[in-house]
C-alpha cells in the first residue's frame, strides 16, 4: 500500500477550481518533488493535505496508510504522522517555541499511545534535535518564530519536524527565502530523517533545493494537474526551460 | 428601614468613626448632599458612558451590622505570594486576627482607618481629601459619607521592603442580604522608599455585595511603589474602585489589575505626576464571561516635565461579557518632554462578547511623544491552524494562544514572583473555560 495516495483531487477556492483532477502516489521511502510555475496549485495542494479551511474538496480522495484523511481534523492528521513545513511559517507572540514543542510532541505522543516527557526529559530530547540546525537555548526560549529571520524560521520548522518524526512530511517552498548556507542547513536536515518508511513530498518553484535533498520522482504541476513525471533530470530539464511548455499547453 | 445605598446615612453618621471630627464631618455631609442631589452615575455622562450602574439601585443594601462570621479565608482565593504580610478586611472592615499586623516588616506601619480616626492622626485630615470633588465622582462622593475603615500603610523615608504587603477584602453578604461598604485606603511612600502593595479581592459564596473603595496613594520623590491588584470578587458582587495617585519627582507607581470575578466591576485610576522624571505604569488584564461588565477607567495627567507613562491593558471576552476601556492622557502644558503610551487589545472569545475603547490623548505641551492604540479582535485563525498542524487540539491551542495573548499583559509585571501569581490566575481562568465549554458541548 502506498503511504500516500492522492485521486482525482478536485478542490475549489472561493468556488473557483484550483486542483482539478490530481493524483499523485507516494510510497513509503520516497521523496517526491512537485515543481510548478505560480498558481498551479501547489499551496493548495500542501494545505487541503494538512487540513486547512477554506478549501472545499468537490471530489477525490487523499489517503494516508490507506485511509482517507480529508474527513481528520487538522490536529488527527499531524498524530496520525503527516507534518506540514509552512512557507511562511507562523509567528505566536506570547508562546515560547519550547512550550510550543513540547505541547506538540506531548499531544502526537499520547495519540501514538506513549507517554509525555516531562520537562527535563523534554529538554534533553529537544537539545539533541535542535544541535545540528545550530538551533541555541536562546532560540528555543523565545517566542515561535517572532523576530526570526527567514533562514531561522525555516529551521525552526525543520525542527519541528525532528522532534514530532513524521512519517509523511510536505515542505512548502521551504527554499524560498533562503540563502545557500541556510539552504543546506535546511537540507541536511530534512535528509537526517529520511528513511525506509518515511517519504517526503517537496512542493516548490526552483531547482536549486534539489541539488541538496535529491528526490526519488519529480511531478510538474499546472493548472492544477500533474502533466508530466519523470525521475531527477525533469527537475534540471524545468530550470533549463522553465515552464512555458505547461502554461502553453494549460492555456490552450 | 431604608435599604437604598444613601438611606443609611442619617442613622449611621454618629457611629462611623471619626464622627467627633469637624472636618470629617463636613466631608461625609458633603459626600452625602452630593450623592442625594445628583444620584448614581448615569449614562448621560462621557465617564460612565459605557458602564450602567443602575443594577445598583434595583438591589437593597443593608447596613452594616455586628462583624460577619468568618473564621479563616477561603482556601486559595487570595493571590499567593511569599513572604507577604496580609492586612484582611471583612466587609470593609479590618480583622486583626486573620492579618499579620504584628510582623510587620521595617519600615513599615499600618494600621485601619477606624484606628487611625479614634487616636487623631495628625495628618489624616490632609491625606483624606473629598473625593466628592472628583470629576464624575458619584460613587466616590457615597465613600466619603460613609467610609468606615480601611488600611493606612506609610512606609518609611528611605525604607526598601522585599516583603509586600497583601490587602485582602472579603466580601460576603450577611444572612443572605447584600451590604455595602466603602473602603477608603491612604497609602504614602516616603521619600526614597521602594514597596510593593498587594490586593486580593475575593467573596465569600455566590450572593451580591458592592465593594466601593477610594484610595489614595502619594509617592513621594524617588521612591518606589508597585501596586497589583486581583479582582475576584464573587460573581454577583458589585466591585468599584477609585484609586488616587499623586507622583513626586523621580518616583516611579507601578500598578496592575487583573480581573476576572464580580457581574460588575469598575477600576478607575487616576494618577497626576506632579515631579519630573517621574514614571506611572498602569497594565492589567481582564477575563469576562457569562453576563459579566468589566470596566478599566485611567486618566493619567502629566503636570511636570520629562515624566513617562505607560499602559497596557489586555483582554478575553466570552460569552455575553461586556469590557470597557477608557484611558485618558492629558498632558499639561508645562510637561515638556512627557512620554506616554498606551495600548489597549481585546480578544473576543464570543460572538455576543462586546468592547468598547475610548483613548484619548489631550496634549497642550509641544515638545512630548505620546502614542495609542486599540484593537479588537478574534483569535488568530492562521496560528490557531498552525498550532493544530502540530497535532494540538483545537481546544488546546485556542487556550495557548489566549494566555499568550493575556501574558503579555502580566509580562509588565516587574516582578516575576507577582508576574507568575497573575499568570497562574488567568491560566485557571483558561482552563476554568476550556472546562464549561467541553460540557455544554458535551
Amino acid at each position: 500500500m502506498a503511504l500516500l495516495e492522492i485521486r482525482n483531487l478536485h478542490v475549489n477556492v472561493e468556488d473557483k477550481p484550483i486542483l482539478k483532477g490530481l493524483n499523485l502516489t507516494i510510497d513509503r521511502g520516497e521523496v517526491h518533488a512537485i515543481m510548478g510555475p505560480n498558481g498551479a496549485g501547489k499551496s493548495t495542494l500542501s494545505y487541503v493535505i494538512a487540513g486547512r479551511s477554506g478549501y472545499d474538496v468537490t471530489d477525490g480522495q487523499v489517503l494516508f496508510n490507506g485511509k482517507d484523511i480529508l474527513e481528520m481534523e487538522v490536529d488527527e492528521r499531524a498524530c496520525a504522522g503527516l507534518f506540514l513545513a509552512f512557507q511562511y511559517p507562523v509567528e505566536i507572540p506570547g508562546v515560547t517555541n519550547t512550550t510550543f514543542l513540547k505541547t506538540a510532541l506531548n499531544s502526537v505522543r499520547r495519540a501514538r499511545g506513549e507517554s509525555a516527557l516531562d520537562a527535563m526529559q523534554f529538554l534533553k530530547y529537544v537539545r539533541e534535535k535542535a544541535k545540528p540546525l545550530g538551533i541555541g537555548d536562546d532560540m528555543l526560549k523565545r517566542a515561535v518564530n517572532v523576530g526570526f529571520s527567514g533562514g531561522e524560521k525555516k529551521r525552526n520548522e525543520v525542527l519541528q519536524m525532528a522532534v514530532l518524526e513524521p512519517v509523511m512530511a510536505v515542505l512548502d517552498e521551504t527554499d524560498s527565502g533562503l540563502d545557500i548556507d541556510a539552504l543546506k542547513i535546511v537540507a541536511e536536515g530534512v535528509n537526517a530523517l529520511r528513511g525506509p518508511e518515511k517519504s517526503t513530498l517537496i512542493i516548490t518553484h526552483y531547482q536549486r533545493l534539489l541539488d541538496y535533498i535529491v528526490p526519488d520522482h519529480v511531478h510538474v504541476l499546472a493548472d492544477g494537474r500533474i502533466v508530466k513525471s519523470g525521475g531527477k533530470e525533469l527537475a534540471l530539464e524545468l530550470e533549463a526551460n522553465g515552464y512555458a511548455e505547461f502554461t502553453g499547453a494549460a492555456a490552450a | 428601614m431604608d435599604f437604598s445605598l444613601a438611606g443609611p446615612f442619617d442613622e449611621a453618621a454618629p457611629r462611623l468613626p471619626g464622627a467627633d471630627l469637624a472636618w470629617l464631618d463636613a466631608l461625609r455631609s458633603q459626600g452625602i448632599e452630593a450623592f442625594r442631589a445628583n444620584g448614581l452615575p448615569n449614562r448621560k455622562v462621557e465617564a460612565w458612558r459605557y458602564t450602567s450602574v443602575s443594577a445598583l439601585e434595583k438591589q437593597s443594601f443593608a447596613p452594616l451590622a455586628e462583624p460577619v462570621p468568618l473564621d479563616a479565608l477561603p482556601e486559595g482565593a487570595a493571590l499567593a505570594i511569599d513572604g507577604a504580610r496580609r492586612i484582611v478586611f471583612v466587609n470593609g472592615r479590618l480583622r486583626a486576627d486573620l492579618s499579620d499586623l504584628g510582623d510587620l516588616p521595617e519600615g513599615v506601619e499600618a494600621s485601619s482607618l477606624a484606628e487611625a480616626l479614634g487616636g487623631k492622626d495628625g495628618d489624616l485630615e490632609e491625606l483624606i481629601a473629598p473625593a466628592s470633588k472628583e470629576r464624575d465622582g458619584a460613587l466616590a462622593a457615597l465613600n466619603d459619607a460613609f467610609m468606615e475603615d480601611g488600611l493606612v500603610l506609610r512606609i518609611a523615608a528611605g525604607a526598601s521592603v522585599d516583603a509586600p504587603i497583601h490587602l485582602i477584602s472579603v466580601g460576603m453578604p450577611v444572612e443572605g442580604q447584600a451590604v455595602a461598604f466603602h473602603p477608603r485606603n491612604l497609602v504614602v511612600a516616603a521619600k526614597g522608599s521602594r514597596a510593593t502593595l498587594i490586593e486580593s479581592h475575593i467573596g465569600v459564596g455566590e450572593g451580591s455585595y458592592f465593594s466601593n473603595s477610594v484610595t489614595d496613594i502619594r509617592v513621594e520623590k524617588g521612591a518606589t511603589l508597585t501596586h497589583a491588584k486581583l479582582q475576584d470578587e464573587g460573581p454577583k458582587a458589585f466591585h468599584v474602585a477609585l484609586g488616587r495617585v499623586r507622583i513626586g519627582d523621580e518616583a516611579v507607581y507601578d500598578n496592575f489589575v487583573l480581573h476576572r470575578g464580580a457581574e460588575l466591576a469598575r477600576n478607575e485610576v487616576h494618577a497626576r505626576i506632579d515631579g519630573t522624571g517621574a514614571e506611572c505604569r498602569l497594565n492589567g488584564a481582564y477575563l469576562g464571561a457569562n453576563r459579566q461588565h468589566i470596566d478599566n477607567t485611567t486618566v493619567i495627567e502629566h503636570k511636570a516635565p520629562g515624566s513617562r507613562s505607560s499602559e497596557v491593558f489586555k483582554g478575553a471576552l466570552d460569552g455575553r461579557a461586556r469590557g470597557v476601556f477608557q484611558g485618558r492622557i492629558v498632558v499639561h502644558r508645562d510637561a515638556q518632554q512627557t512620554d506616554g503610551h498606551q495600548l489597549n487589545k481585546t480578544l473576543l472569545l464570543d460572538r455576543n462578547a462586546e468592547m468598547d475603547a475610548k483613548p484619548e490623548l489631550v496634549i497642550y505641551a509641544d515638545d512630548v511623544k505620546c502614542s495609542h492604540g486599540a484593537t479588537i479582535g478574534e483569535l488568530d485563525e492562521t496560528a490557531l491552524f498552525y498550532l493544530r498542524t502540530r497535532g494540538i487540539d483545537e481546544a488546546a491551542a485556542r487556550d495557548i494562544l489566549v494566555s499568550a495573548f493575556l501574558n503579555e499583559a502580566v509580562e509588565e509585571l516587574r516582578d516575576p514572583a507577582l508576574a507568575d501569581a497573575f499568570r497562574a490566575r488567568i491560566e485557571g481562568w483558561v482552563d476554568a473555560r476550556h472546562k464549561s465549554e467541553g460540557e455544554r458541548a458535551g
